[in-house]
């Protein structure tokens, strides 16, 4: 195949929570929705690969679109799952065998914090029993290192919590829209020191979907091009910590942060792009937590280790700063549907570079567009795109 | 005192926590995995706090175990110096006087307090200065 696999069609269910609609069901109704925005009919979709890690079968959709023998593959990869099935119909395009197809991710958790037992991750149960199955613990632990490391101030995350409600504002797909004060965001109760409730996002429900097709079928369909550069799937190297360890590494030197499965996609994705960090003009970085954004603006390469207390501060993360970060809110904003997050940031990644981000559109027409999730047990799924 | 599973702690008056070391590569970790490519070795009682948070709510049974009367706790991280960093409650300190880098020593802790006949858990305590 010559040229870029393209970004064709975009289609979301607003993320939250929904009554009376299940997984699936969002699912089909982003698919719908992005067949209408690219303009095509099911019958020519010609292959899909769907991602859902806890809202059933994604190819049980076929059902409720169309019974046309397509391919349909299921993903599962914790919280790179999305990332994972848009890389898989990139390279479904990219090998030839096909000209246009989908990447649809969607879930629906229940209420509260994930609920993970011990034997799913290979864990004694007694590590459950002690009350350490919680994802929580190592979320906070990490950045509490960070902070300590690199002089983060609680302030910095209450920070970036404030900014993600305040960007959701004008993202109808967003579940939290109302703005939070950063007083009231510092003084709520502390669910995992440092972090108050603010700063964690929530299992959430939602539906993304994202029709991929060669530049020369995009073309022919008369679309705007945006181009995947490039998308990466990577795991985690030696003596990174990682959520649910009983234990971690001791390294000569830890005076500097570990290596990670982000560090990793990300050098691999410019590398792939043929472009740097300083390229991106919109990013969105998984921030499950606050201190996450915090830690992935480094880690992805936007800034050295300290430097994001000055960059909140003076606002670099904003829409209108020098790299607008989760302008849609990110997971904080959004809540988190593990199936269809990396897909959420990558269609709000195609509304940017299409100018169609109303009251959150980044000025200056933005060219190229940068999105990064993390997950356990250290999986990391980075895309860029450009128009 | 009964642990909370076979296989964590030494059978000492003063217990220490039970690491695995990889046979081939040195590398230690915990708890001591079951393969025979695991040496089972005793770790240092004395460590200093790597990281920590404080857990606010009471985690989900299951798999939570541990007393239905809720109260919070230092989850620590444990660095137990060139041996292997290992994650456990921190308890005998107020959680404003938690510093990174603070020195602790093993103290294996009754998962319910008020219970007499608990199991008991890996856990730490302040050391020396800290203390």
């Amino acid at each position: 195949m010559s040229g870029d696999v393209c970004i064709v069609g975009i289609g979301i269910h607003p993320f939250g929570r929904t009554d009376g609609l299940s997984g699936v069901d969002q699912g089909v109704f982003a698919v719908r929705q992005a067949l209408v925005d690219a303009g095509v009919d099911w019958p020519q979709v010609q292959f899909a690969y769907g991602s859902s890690d806890a809202a059933g079968n994604p190819d049980t959709m076929v059902d409720r679109l169309g019974l046309t023998g397509m391919q349909f593959i299921n993903v599962r990869n914790g919280c790179a799952a999305g990332g994972s099935a848009l890389f898989s119909a990139q390279m479904a395009i990219k090998s030839g065998e096909f000209d246009i197809g989908l990447a649809v991710g969607f879930d629906k958790h229940p209420r509260g914090a994930f609920n993970a037992l011990p034997a799913e991750y290979n864990l004694p149960d007694w590590y459950g029993e002690m009350g350490q199955m919680v994802t929580t613990q190592f979320f906070a632990a990490k950045i509490m290192r960070y902070m300590s490391m690199f002089g983060i101030s609680q302030e910095t995350l209450g920070r970036v919590a404030e900014k993600a409600f305040r960007n959701a504002v004008h993202a109808p797909h967003a579940w939290r829209r109302q703005p939070v004060a950063l007083e009231d965001i510092l003084a709520a109760p502390l669910v995992s020191d440092p972090y108050t409730k603010y700063m964690f996002c929530s299992p959430a429900e939602g539906g993304v979907a994202l029709i991929l097709a060669s530049e020369k079928k995009a073309r022919e369909l008369g679309k705007p091009l945006i181009r995947l550069k490039a998308a990466t799937m990577r795991t985690r190297p030696p003596s990174s910590f990682e959520v649910f360890a009983p234990s971690v590494d001791v390294v000569a030197d830890d005076t500097r942060p570990r290596g990670t499965a982000s560090r990793i996609a990300s050098a691999d994705a410019f590398r792939l792009a043929g472009i740097g960090p300083g390229d991106i003009d919109v990013a969105q970085l998984q921030d499950t937590e606050a201190g996450a954004e915090i830690m992935h603006m480094a880690e992805n390469g936007f800034c050295a280790d300290g430097e994001q207390e000055k960059w909140l501060a003076e606002g670099h993360t904003e829409i209108g700063g020098a790299l607008p970060v989760n302008t849609d809110g990110g997971c904080l904003a959004c809540g988190e549907p593990i199936g269809a997050s990396g897909l959420r940031q990558v269609f709000e990644n195609v509304v940017q570079l299409r100018g169609d981000g109303g009251g959150r559109q980044v000025p200056n027409s933005p060219k190229t567009a940068y999105s990064h999730v993390y997950g356990a047990p250290g999986v990391s799924a980075v895309t860029i795109l450009e128009r | 005192m009964r642990a909370i599973a076979t296989g964590l702690f030494t059978d000492e008056a003063e217990p220490r926590l039970i690491g695995g070391k990889d046979r081939e590569t040195g590398r230690i970790v915990f708890p001591c995995p079951s393969a025979t490519t695991y040496e089972p070795v005793p770790l240092s009682r004395e460590g200093s706090l790597w990281s920590y948070t404080v857990q606010r709510y009471r985690p989900k049974t299951p798999p939570y175990a541990g007393p239905e009367a809720f109260a919070p706790w230092v989850v620590a991280y444990v660095e137990l110096p060139g041996e292997v960093i290992v994650e456990a409650p921190l308890y005998g300190v107020a959680f404003e006087d938690v510093k990174i880098g603070m020195a602790v020593r093993f103290a294996p802790a009754p998962l319910n307090p008020e219970d007499a006949d608990s199991v008991f858990i890996p856990a730490f305590q302040p050391h020396g200065d800290a203390a």
